[in-house]
């Protein structure tokens, strides 16, 4: 075994229980750091792969963004998690039943050796030196529109998220602009001439 | 660099990737209460999606994977993003996120 195999194998131990304690774990805030944890690990295996834009994305999207917006719901809502945890027991043996199908069924497609019997691949391209060229140069030209519509998707999300969330109340105090604009001198100031030595 | 691009077989990428789905699907049978580990769930399942694209993509040598997988990412960022408002107006509205209460059709 490599060194670059036990690398992979560490890593996917600690994703695959980081991925557990996010399901099992009794805090929340627990979870969200586990699910945190897993990303991280998710992001070196991205790098044992080759992919290092993807891992670099991976860490800053979901570990930057993602993880903590879900901190942040988390600690903002004020839930009694322990009632959210009724059902667990009577959710566990369906539960497992789908999983242990699931997986089995997963694990004898992909498990099976037909996918390693890969041909030799066929050499990358050498105009493109380092992953994150080659991912460029292909975005912006064969999957432009793709990328475009990527764009839209991630501006429709921000534009839903505001409005769903934005609330007006009437007791806050609140910058009125045009009302600062239709302002006019004479209402607001007043010229008087004051003696010397006397008061208004 | 020797001749395959990943230091383990392609197999155990997969079944790396298949155990951390099904850990997601668990994950969403066992909370069914629980919107917020939901959410979690689902961005677990779409992590496993992205490890199998970018294990095919390494070993057939060809970038389309990760530019799926990329696209992948930008569309759970913004389910997250959807997801957890819904969920802080629902939680506004009703002051509680049981998924059995969301069955109810009026606000």
């Amino acid at each position: 075994m490599t060194a670059a195999a036990f690398v992979f194998y560490v890593l996917a131990l600690v994703t695959v229980m980081a991925a557990v304690m996010v399901i099992a774990a009794r805090n929340p805030v627990h979870a969200v750091l586990f699910l945190i944890l897993a990303f991280f690990n998710a992001a070196g295996l991205f790098l044992l792969a080759g992919a290092e834009f993807l891992a670099m994305a991976l860490v800053v999207v979901y570990v930057g963004a993602v993880a903590v917006l879900f901190l942040f719901v988390v600690m903002m809502l004020d839930i009694h998690f322990v009632q959210l945890r009724e059902g667990f027991l009577r959710y566990l043996p369906v539960g497992v039943l789908v999983g242990v199908v699931l997986l089995a069924e997963l694990v004898l497609v992909f498990g099976a050796s037909a996918f390693d019997a890969q041909p030799a691949p066929p050499p990358p391209a050498p105009a493109a030196p380092s992953n994150t060229e080659a991912l460029g140069r292909l975005l912006y030209t064969d999957y432009f529109y793709l990328f475009q519509a990527a764009g839209v998707i991630l501006l429709i999300a921000m534009i839903g998220a505001i409005s769903l969330t934005l609330r007006h109340r009437p007791d806050a105090k609140r910058q009125d602009i045009a009302a600062q604009v239709h302002r006019r001198r004479e209402e607001t100031l007043e010229i008087r001439k004051v003696k010397p030595r006397t008061g208004i | 660099m020797d001749a395959s691009p990943l230091p383990v077989p392609l197999s155990a990428y997969l079944t790396l990737a298949a155990v951390l789905f099904t850990i997601g699907v668990f994950g969403i049978f066992l909370n069914r209460k629980n919107v917020i580990v939901i959410l979690m769930s689902i961005e677990l399942l779409l992590l496993a999606v992205n490890l199998n694209l970018v294990a095919f993509s390494a070993v057939l040598g060809d970038l389309a994977g990760q530019v799926f997988a990329l696209f992948v990412l930008t569309v759970a960022a913004a389910e997250a993003a959807i997801g957890l408002a819904i969920v802080v107006v629902y939680f506004r509205n009703r002051g509680s996120i049981e998924v059995e209460d969301i069955s109810v059709m009026r606000g």
